[in-house]
């Protein structure tokens, strides 16, 4: 099921503004790339990049290949539509649907892929919230707004209406930074679930979080104010947080800037 | 309403006291929105603060009255004159098909202008609720940036032209290009009576129904902009990320957002539409009765007779129109508080939180 | 965690209609829809128009389904009929800005604005819309005088006063007040005329245009109101200012420019008003430079008297043109003038 990424050379765009600079990396399947750096280094850019969302916003534009296994996300021919339902992605604030009933909110996706069954519906939406460690707190509920959950039963929502169309990667644009410590807690146990089934990329702030969820952690950088972001290393978590081959990373993680 | 959440704590100038040593800011002196007592009543906390606070709190809460006042008079006037002119009517108020208020046996209804009325503003919401939701996506979604910024001016600056300006050019540019679309219409569909047409000129309901489409057309696309401006960039993402189409994004996030929104933008054009005067008077060619055909000149709606009948009416003729204006006020109050309601229940439901 | 697959397949790879294919289609259904219009004699170059249309949508649609599949063919057809509904609605709407502006400057000079109708009879050529200026500018500017102080009051007792019952009917009946038919608040004026037995007069008219204004005054004045912060208040009653001096030289000097705009909308909006004026004002030939006595013309009333006392006279026609052309230019001038004030003085 999970797919690699092989990024090369890629740089983005805000209008005439570059936000990131000839980026490339592997991302491994059934595994967690966690990508850290100060903030606008456009490790977020980079992330939205990876499922054609950064082309959303006005202006946006990019440049360089994206592989998924051997397909190129930004080569001709290619739908962003049918991209964005293989690569799933959570965002940092959680954003159900307000008008939709749980339900809904996790059978979304597929009913948008085609018409299924009450009960082929039923197992997906049980499935993807079992899945998202939400099921036992929502099973009585499903009908209710979703909008009506705390934050943190909000953001396993939004991961499992991510997961039930079963995209081969899933990314993460700082899924816990708006939750409490206990809500974080319940989404890193599941992040180390998740990735037994797909390619996780989660981008935080947090650094311990890095080192807890990842298997590989990628640092950004960037010059100055307004240059491009670029990547600075990728490598084993462990390594970067112990033993990082780049002066700058050493000190970004141990806190002297940033 | 959520004005009490912003403003300054009762009492805050109360509590420094600018070299008044002599007057002890009161403790308690009451919430200063309370409805005060104009006379008499002892109101020793006020009594002693500033002249000036007084004199502008007294001005500018006389300013509020002066408003309730304004509109308890509308309501008592019309009522007293209507009813004046309603005790003379020997026919039915409600069901006569005749409007002859000016001879010793006055006889009036105003069964055709009620019917010709909602007969304009449904062809007008039909046409324009739709059209307007999608200017303003478009707007929104679907216009280069570059271009929609100035359009959605230039929108903004067509809900101000004057009624009686869109009222002349329909009489003299929109009437004259109505015959092809009139005698298309009852050439295939004349035979269901709504759509034949006898070759007149085409002053009629549909006319006028479509003048107001385009005339409410800028108001409700400028509500509907702004209130899809507004769908939270999270909702919208969140389809995205799902791999939703553009249309699909619009389907799952903005209409669901922007709905109680349109509603009541609808609502605001409705009631211009259903109060609109000069536009209908200029285009119409007004008979008193009711017909099926909405391509035949005539009818009327309220507001159209009374522009039309107030030349020739004398005073107790005058009383039947504002008879008729009473009624017209009273379904705009209606369709204004519908749309409130409709606004309200929403909001309970959508419980946005994001 | 085996899952149990009840997922079609997905390509990343999806056939794409190449960039040109809109135009194409557009261009194909336009010339189907001449090619047809002629073949079959339709006259009316809307009926070309809607056919061509229909074709866009169909065609979009028919193509769209065939190589990309439903979901794109739909989404496609959504923005064609969003394109389509623009396209449409700007028809009427620059036509009415075209027409106005071109049957307009016909008779529109000097002349014509700094002259009265006088004895000019309704069919002839000649005459002018001084007198009805000069009305509409009485009528408004007295309608202003009312309206403004009394809105800008009202909104200040709601926003730092008011509390409790008074202010909630307040905000209630300037919400009902906002949905006041012209002619319902000409009415009102005409019953108590009836009562006190007054022949038509200007300032009947202000009155009625004073109620329409009101409720708009009072809103974006509340708004504007709103958005002065309250650290601003309180900073200055912090200094032993009294409320009232807070509010009249912190709160209202930041908010000026936002309820000036808020008031020129306003009067832009009932300046154009014509239907109380009908009832109140009546019109009048000849100039009447007193407000308080007698009949009085007013630039919509003039128009719309132009257009049905003229018996379909050119001459007439072309008059309530030109007085339209100008009385939508002073509209718009207002409005940008009012909007330009609003960007450039917003409390931030």
């Amino acid at each position: 099921m999970a797919k690699r990424i092989d990024v090369s050379g890629l740089s983005a765009f805000y209008g005439a503004h570059k936000a990131i600079e000839d980026i490339s990396m592997t991302i491994e399947p059934r595994s967690v790339t966690a990508f850290i750096g100060p903030s606008g280094c456009g490790k977020s850019t980079f992330l939205r990049t990876l499922n054609r969302m950064h082309e959303v916003v006005p202006g946006g534009r990019v440049e360089g290949k994206v592989m998924l296994d051997d397909e190129d996300l930004y080569g001709p021919g290619i739908d962003p539509v049918s991209v964005r339902r293989e690569v799933g992605m959570v965002f940092q604030r959680p954003n159900p649907f307000p008008t939709m009933s749980i339900y809904d909110n996790v059978a979304a996706g597929l009913r948008l892929n085609g018409s299924y069954k009450k009960s082929e519906l039923d197992g997906v939406v049980e499935q993807s919230l079992r899945g998202a460690n939400l099921w036992n707190e929502v099973k009585d509920r499903l009908n209710k707004p979703g909008s009506g959950l705390s934050g943190g039963q909000q953001q396993r929502l939004c991961i499992a209406r991510a997961t039930a169309v079963q995209p081969k990667v899933l990314l993460m644009d700082e899924p816990c930074s708006a939750l409490d410590p206990i809500s974080t807690l319940a989404i890193e146990d599941l992040i180390g679930e998740l990735k037994e089934q797909y390619t996780i990329v989660i981008v935080t702030h947090n650094m311990q979080q890095a080192a807890r969820v990842s298997d590989r952690t990628a640092f950004f950088n960037l010059e100055a104010i307004g240059r491009p972001g670029k990547l600075i290393e990728i490598d084993e978590t462990e390594r970067i947080f112990s033993n990082p081959s780049v002066q700058d990373t050493e000190d970004y993680i141990s806190g002297r800037f940033g | 309403m959520d004005i009490s959440t912003r403003k300054p704590q009762a009492g805050d100038d109360d509590t420094v006291s600018a070299g008044a040593a002599t007057t002890p800011a009161p403790s308690d002196p009451g919430p200063d929105g309370k409805p005060a007592p104009t006379s008499g009543a002892p109101r020793t906390a006020r009594g002693t603060t500033r002249r000036g606070d007084r004199v502008f709190l007294g001005l500018s809460r006389g300013s509020g009255i002066l408003l309730l006042a304004v509109m308890a008079a509308i309501a008592v006037f019309l009522s007293y004159r209507a009813a004046l002119a309603i005790s003379k009517d020997q026919g039915n108020f409600l069901t006569t098909f005749e409007w002859d208020p000016n001879s010793t046996e006055p006889v009036f209804g105003i069964a055709v202008l009620a019917f010709g009325t909602v007969v304009s503003s449904v062809i007008a919401m039909v046409i324009a609720v739709p059209v307007a939701v999608a200017i303003a996506l478009f707007l929104t979604h679907y216009a280069p940036r570059r271009l929609s910024g100035p359009i959605a001016y230039v929108v903004d600056l067509l809900a101000a032209v004057p009624s009686i300006v869109y009222g002349l050019w329909g009489a003299l540019v929109l009437v004259p290009h109505m015959n092809g679309l009139f005698s298309w219409l009852n050439e295939y569909l004349g035979w269901t009576g709504l759509f034949s047409w006898q070759g007149g000129p085409a002053r009629s309901m549909l006319t006028v129904g479509i003048l107001l489409a385009i005339m409410i057309l800028p108001v409700i696309t400028n509500v509907s902009r702004e209130v899809f401006r507004q769908v939270p960039k999270a909702h919208e993402e969140a389809a995205l990320a799902l791999g939703a189409t553009r249309w699909e994004v619009i389907r799952m996030s903005v209409l669901p957002f922007g709905r109680s929104g349109v509603i009541s933008a609808s609502m605001l054009g409705l009631g211009r539409a259903l109060g609109e005067t000069m536009a209908v008077a200029t285009v119409l060619s007004p008979t008193f009765d009711i017909q099926a055909s909405l391509l035949d000149p005539g009818g009327g709606t309220f507001a159209q007779n009374i522009a039309s009948k107030f030349g020739e009416a004398n005073e107790q003729g005058r009383d039947a129109l504002i008879a008729s204006g009473l009624v017209l006020f009273v379904i705009t109050l209606l369709v204004n508080g519908a749309a409130r309601v409709i606004i309200a229940r929403r909001k309970e439901y959508s419980g946005a939180n994001a | 965690m085996s899952t149990t697959t009840v997922l079609k397949p997905v390509s990343l790879q999806g056939a794409r209609l190449p960039k040109w294919a809109p135009w194409g289609v557009a261009v194909t259904a336009v010339a189907v829809a001449v090619a047809a219009g002629l073949a079959f004699g339709l006259h009316s170059r809307v009926q070309w128009g809607l056919i061509a249309a229909v074709l866009f949508v169909l065609g979009t649609f028919a193509l769209s389904a065939k190589v990309e599949g439903r979901r794109q063919a739909k989404d496609r057809v959504a923005t064609s009929l969003v394109w389509v509904a623009f396209l449409l609605a700007v028809v009427p709407l620059l036509s009415l800005v075209w027409e106005t502006a071109v049957r307009g400057v016909k008779v529109l000079d000097g002349y014509f604005l700094t002259h009265s109708m006088g004895v000019v009879a309704d069919a002839e050529p000649g005459g002018g819309i001084y007198h009805a200026i000069l009305g509409t500018a009485q009528q408004v500017g007295l309608a202003t005088l009312i309206a403004a102080p009394v809105g800008v009051l009202t909104a200040i007792y709601l926003v730092e006063y008011g509390r409790g019952a008074l202010a909630r009917a307040v905000t209630f009946f300037v919400d009902v007040m906002t949905g006041i038919p012209s002619i319902v608040a000409g009415l009102f004026i005409l019953s108590l005329m009836l009562m006190l037995d007054l022949q038509p007069f200007g300032f009947a008219g202000s009155l009625a245009l004073a109620i329409l204004m009101l409720p708009v005054v009072v809103r974006s004045t509340e708004e504007m109101l709103k958005l002065v912060p309250n650290e601003l208040r309180e900073a200055s009653l912090a200094l032993g200012v009294p409320r009232w001096r807070t509010i009249l030289k912190v709160v209202l000097p930041t908010a000026v420019g936002g309820i000036t705009t808020g008031v020129m909308l306003a009067i832009a909006r009932i300046a154009g008003e014509s239907a109380p004026v009908l009832l109140l004002v009546f019109g009048n030939n000849f100039i009447n430079a007193n407000p308080f006595e007698g009949a009085q013309a007013s630039l919509p009333l003039y128009i719309y008297q132009q257009y049905i006392n003229s018996a379909g006279s050119t001459a007439a026609y072309d008059r309530a043109w030109a007085a339209a052309l100008t009385l939508i230019a002073f509209v718009m001038i207002l409005n940008l003038v009012a909007r330009g004030i609003a960007r450039w003085k917003t409390p931030r």
